[in-house]
């Protein structure tokens, strides 16, 4: 326990997880740049249409920075970036910085309840299968997880927006809500919330049930049996945690597909949020904004990728006890 | 036919079987079974319920639900299928390349695959739909880069683990060149999991390329897609469900049929896959 927590092992291990994270952020920018080279049609024109003149062109060319080469596109937008400014508009004239400050919060509410409501649900939902595998009860879950898997989350959005928004009127069509009304806003997010953690509660469920079922396989859940443990303590106490570090590795990868099943969510709702911001930005070609949204997804992207490594290192002992060897220079 | 035996022998599997097969044979045979035009417009009947006429009735300019949709089978798991494979031939050809490449090679390749996985799927689909635009070559082209990564980084890992087993060694020692060892040995022997994992690809194609229909960047109209579909029924959703209704249902009974039938085709070829649900 100790070695994991002290200095050494856990310092290289995030530098070096620290290091992969900046490459891959500068990376995907660059692939963005880089992909506006390739492709042919000047952006600039296609954003402002056939009929704008050579002059305003150029003066929009200058203003998404189209006419730096590629890396000095890179670092200027990086070097702004580190400095909180993620550039301008150019359609409305709008710091970009304050638009995604602005749309955020809207997103990562939206996303952590959905993910909440997803372990909420998807775990009793998977302990319930693994307990008594191959029952009626198990293949019925089974069926029923599988089914909220498959069902894109756009699909089952605007289905939910039908049933309880314009037929039965029980919540609102469209918005986030009055700003400071709370429970405005509560009511605002049921269905979008709903949304976009149906597909995660079937594949949480699934998940927990298939790796409830192998840990409680194993020699030391038999030894807790055999010391007359009661059986729904041995699986809420000893199995149930190590069942969840599978779980926890996939909501690193969650989070990031969540915010792109938000923007789904955030269209067909009309919530203002990073989703529907990005989104308005690519249907008109609005490169500044595109490129600032971008660069904040993927940095949460990586963020959360980042802390489930370090909370997966915490939680499995295994590869605690790896990185603990590692410090102390020994090892087999 | 032992695989097909041991597919329907479990009940996901028969009913993934099922569904696959009612889908795929719906797309390759729509002219035959559609009751009209799929862009045949009746503004008299638009947006009306299910009828003897129309099946499942029609959208807003009257165009018949039930053909669209069959033909909305033919661009969701055509594309889907085109994806898969085009994404398949390029990932296996950087994987291996990247197990047998020297360091600096395999760390640029790696170094890319990371990059692009680095994006959440949808935001880099949206990302290479606001550089290349939308239009059905395009959306298989984006679609196909984001999916590269994945088959590149198992055929690698594959690669690696059977790289330095006894048979190799040996056919490096009877003189084969590298390319033939790579093509006739150690393709043959990776090609399983990843085939797996090339049909569990395709539901998720299939929502991805229905999304960004669906989001009016993907497949342009009058061409019949489940995505487009969609939003045209979405935006006149007060007046009726059925357009939503029909494209969701088929939408949902492809990837849930090609969801059930990939693992049951995974656990019919090899169990040991069998890492996640």
């Amino acid at each position: 326990m100790n070695g994991f927590w002290s200095k050494g092992s856990l310092a290289r291990y995030g530098a070096s997880r620290l290091a992969t994270a900046v490459l891959v952020l500068v990376g995907s920018i660059a692939l963005l740049c880089s992909l506006t080279l390739i492709v042919p049609g000047d952006p600039a024109r296609i954003l402002l249409g056939a009929r704008a003149t050579p002059e305003l062109v150029e003066t929009f060319r200058q203003q998404m920075g189209l006419n730096l080469p590629l890396y000095e596109r890179v670092f200027v937008f990086f070097k702004h970036a580190l400095q909180g400014d993620l550039g301008t508009d150019v359609i409305s004239g709008r710091s970009v910085t304050d638009m995604v400050l602005a749309a955020l919060p809207n997103t990562i509410l939206l996303a952590v309840s959905a993910i909440g409501l997803a372990v909420l649900l998807g775990i009793p939902i998977g302990c319930y299968a693994a307990v008594r595998p191959g029952s009626l009860l198990d293949q019925v879950l089974a069926v029923f997880s599988v089914s909220l898997v498959a069902t894109p989350s756009y699909v089952v959005a605007i289905l939910l927006l039908y049933f309880f928004s314009v037929r039965l009127g029980w919540f609102p069509v469209l918005g986030a809500g009055e700003p400071g009304h709370v429970l405005d806003q509560l009511h605002h997010l049921i269905l979008p919330t709903i949304a976009l953690a149906v597909g995660w509660i079937g594949y949480i469920a699934r998940l927990v049930r298939s790796s409830l079922l192998e840990v409680l396989s194993e020699p030391y859940i038999r030894t807790a049996r055999a010391y007359g443990q009661p059986e729904r303590r041995v699986v809420m106490k000893y199995a149930l945690k190590l069942a969840c570090i599978p779980t926890v590795a996939i909501l690193g990868v969650g989070i990031g597909e969540l915010m792109g099943g938000a923007v789904f969510v955030e269209v067909i709702f009309n919530r203002p949020g990073l989703g529907s911001l990005v989104f308005d930005a690519i249907r008109v070609r609005n490169y500044p904004v595109v490129q600032g949204c971008i660069l904040i997804i993927v940095a949460i992207f990586v963020l959360a990728n980042l802390l489930v490594d370090f909370a997966y290192a915490w939680l499995d002992p295994r590869v605690r006890e790896a990185l603990g060897r590692t410090r102390s220079g020994g090892g087999v | 036919m032992d695989i097909l035996r041991r597919i329907w022998r479990s009940p996901s599997g028969r009913i993934g079987l099922i569904a696959t097969l009612l889908v795929v044979i719906g797309g390759l045979a729509a002219p035959l079974l559609a009751t009209h035009m799929p862009n045949q417009i009746d503004v008299a009947a638009r947006l009306s319920p299910p009828s003897a006429t129309h099946w499942l009735g029609t959208d807003q300019l009257g165009r018949d639900l039930f053909s669209r949709g069959l033909y909305g089978t033919r661009v969701a798991v055509g594309v889907a299928l085109a994806v898969t494979a085009i994404a398949l031939v390029i990932g296996i050809l950087l994987g291996v390349a990247a197990a047998y490449a020297p360091a600096p090679i395999e760390r640029i390749i790696l170094a890319v695959f990371d990059i692009i996985s680095a994006y959440p799927t949808l935001i880099l689909a949206l990302a290479l739909v606001a550089v290349l635009g939308p239009g059905l070559q395009n959306i298989i082209i984006l679609v196909t880069i984001v999916f590269v990564p994945r088959f590149g980084r198992i055929a690698r890992a594959q690669t690696l683990t059977i790289k330095e087993q006894p048979f190799l060694e040996a056919e490096r020692a009877l003189g084969a060149s590298g390319g033939r060892i790579m093509l006739f040995h150690v393709l043959p022997n990776i090609v399983g999991p990843i085939v797996v994992l090339a049909s569990m690809n395709i539901p998720v194609v299939i929502t991805l390329e229905a999304g960004l229909s669906f989001l009016g960047v993907g497949i342009r109209p009058p061409l019949a897609s489940w995505g487009s579909m969609l939003f045209d029924g979405f935006t006149y959703i007060g007046q009726s469900v059925w357009p939503v209704l029909v494209a969701g249902g088929m939408l949902t009974l492809a990837t849930l049929g090609f969801t059930l039938f990939g693992e049951a085709l995974r656990d019919a070829i090899d169990p040991k896959l069998r890492r996640e649900p």
